[in-house]
């Protein structure tokens, strides 16, 4: 076991080696620009993409035509939601979507509320997802479209993504879902769950860093959005801009690999989150964050109440895992997705997201056991907060003297 | 980013990690921060008859350079008087912990900590708590 181990996974994920030995005669030897239409060495640029672009649809239960290569899910969203308020303002402005997406979604909202959009952000309940009432009572014939992430990058609950574009269609709204933690780690299937656009990225399942997808539905209905990148209309229309063929090449594969594994693999996965999450919720004071039934396979979040994530993290030294605490940045304000489940501040400055992934061993996970019970347990020996509890006083009653 | 040595020193071996006898009137207790801010420090000295600190203990609940600051400021405090006490400036722990910008709120806290604890103590003992000429909030 070669230390430190990466449980980090929900952040980027390692390239697979099988990915890079894909790519790599994209960089020297098939070198050509994929819309070079008179030449082999286009042509031979142009079929890795094909194919590539078939390997992503068939991970998703798509058509070829319906993908249109990104550089990522940070700019399939932006293209998902600006692209589509664009395309059908004559139909209305308003556009639903939920407090605990990714910023990508929730800013890119945010900048179409200065230009004229009218914006919903449904909260979640406890557990993490969302109510489908409330969906409901928010959705009007102004709603052009729902934007609902799949998996919580944070918590990994999956939202009930089939019954939301449900609702969505029957309000004649569309259904756009960020799905970058979930395609390859679950089943999504466009067709079986009703999504009419889509985005996911490359890094998140093994690919390469820099690409990632948009899904545009091109049946039932046929979707369009506005392009947000203006040059050489490239994928048909939406996205210009030269391929970036050694990463949609690779990209295709890592969706291959995905497709093939994936059973077995959220299986193995799921198996080791158990473990550990069982192993640490032992300690006193622990709590998993969001619903663990409808859940990713490969995420557990839990706070340790009375430590705070950053100190605990530097004790975790061997281990790369991520904190809800803000410590690290000026602002000091813990998690927005863990306060938006009802979390107080101190829980939320208090978790530690585990995000296992293909290289994970099960030696690895023995050993973050170890390590992260050791650390909370050292972490707490220096917490008043936790000498406080011991002695029974309601550390609410406290009147803290706020920095 | 990365702790200097200095930190991670202090963290993986915090000096007088412990709890005093808040009860007794030579003891002074600051307890400053919020859970809510990811930082609650508390720091107790005792103090003799010659207004000297003879001993200080902290507990802290915070990031890497929190705990730091507080542990190096017990061992700082030990054998001074309250008057040098009183003086040590935040600025003094991050220089010498080698702290980020990101991170001088510890030290802020480490004498807000070290000022509640001796007004403490002077509050006890009868005494004015002094005013802090120098307002961080």
């Amino acid at each position: 076991m070669n230390l430190p181990i990466y449980l980090d996974n929900n952040a980027t994920t390692p390239m697979d080696p099988r990915v890079l030995e894909a790519m790599l005669p994209y960089f020297t030897e098939k070198f050509g620009n994929a819309a070079s239409r008179n030449h082999a060495f286009g042509w031979a640029a142009e079929e890795g993409v094909d194919y590539a672009r078939e390997q992503v649809a068939q991970l998703i239960g798509a058509t070829e035509k319906e993908i249109i290569f990104t550089s990522g899910a940070t700019e399939a969203d932006n293209l998902a939601i600006k692209g589509v308020f664009e395309m059908y303002k004559d139909k209305g402005n308003h556009i639903i979507t939920c407090v605990t997406e990714h910023k990508a979604v929730l800013d890119t909202c945010k900048h179409l509320e200065k230009l004229g959009a009218s914006v919903t952000y449904l909260p979640v309940k406890e557990d993490g997802l969302i109510d489908l009432q409330e969906l409901e009572n928010a959705i009007t014939d102004k709603t052009i479209l729902v934007s609902i992430m799949y998996g919580n990058n944070e918590i990994g609950v999956i939202q009930p993504i089939k019954e939301i574009a449900a609702i969505a269609h029957k309000n004649g709204a569309l259904l756009f879902t960020d799905a970058t933690q979930a395609v390859g780690k679950i089943p999504v299937n466009v067709n079986a769950d009703g999504i009419d656009l889509m985005a996911f990225s490359g890094h998140k399942m093994y690919g390469p860093k820099g690409v990632g997808a948009l899904y545009v539905r091109r049946k039932n209905p046929r979707v369009k959005v506005t392009a947000q990148m203006d040059g050489g209309g490239h994928e048909r229309g939406m996205r210009s801009g030269t391929l970036n063929v050694p990463s949609i090449v690779g990209f295709g594969k890592a969706c291959e690999l995905c497709r093939l594994e994936m059973a077995e693999e959220a299986a193995r996965l799921s198996a080791l989150r158990d473990k550990l999450e069982s192993a640490l919720t032992q300690l006193e004071e622990s709590y998993v964050n969001g619903n663990t039934q409808y859940r990713l396979p490969h995420v557990a979040n839990i706070s340790f109440k009375y430590v705070e994530g950053e100190g605990l993290m530097m004790a975790m030294k061997d281990m790369a895992v991520s904190s809800g605490s803000a410590c690290t940045s000026a602002s000091l304000e813990p998690s927005y997705v863990l306060k938006s489940l009802g979390l107080s501040d101190d829980l939320a400055h208090s978790s530690i997201r585990f995000g296992l992934g293909r290289f994970t061993t099960e030696e690895e996970i023995d050993f973050a056991i170890e390590q992260t019970k050791k650390a909370v347990n050292h972490l707490r020996e220096l917490s008043p907060l936790w000498e406080m509890f011991k002695e029974g006083i309601d550390l609410d009653k406290v009147e803290w003297v706020e920095h | 980013m990365a702790y200097s040595d200095k930190v991670i020193d202090h963290y993986t071996n915090p000096r007088n990690v412990g709890t005093l006898d808040k009860s007794s009137h030579k003891v002074g207790t600051g307890l400053v921060g919020a859970p809510e801010c990811g930082d609650v420090m508390r720091l107790q000295i005792e103090v003799n008859e010659e207004n000297v600190i003879t001993d200080a203990k902290f507990k802290t609940f915070g990031c890497g350079s929190a705990i730091a600051s507080s542990s190096l400021a017990t061992e700082w405090l030990k054998g001074k008087t309250i008057d040098e006490a009183i003086a040590i400036d935040n600025m003094d722990i991050v220089e010498e912990l080698a702290l980020p910008p990101v991170k001088i709120h510890c030290s802020v806290l480490a004498e807000d900590a070290i000022k509640a604890a001796i007004n403490d103590y002077r509050v006890k003992n009868g005494l004015a708590p002094i005013e802090s000429e120098k307002s961080h909030h």
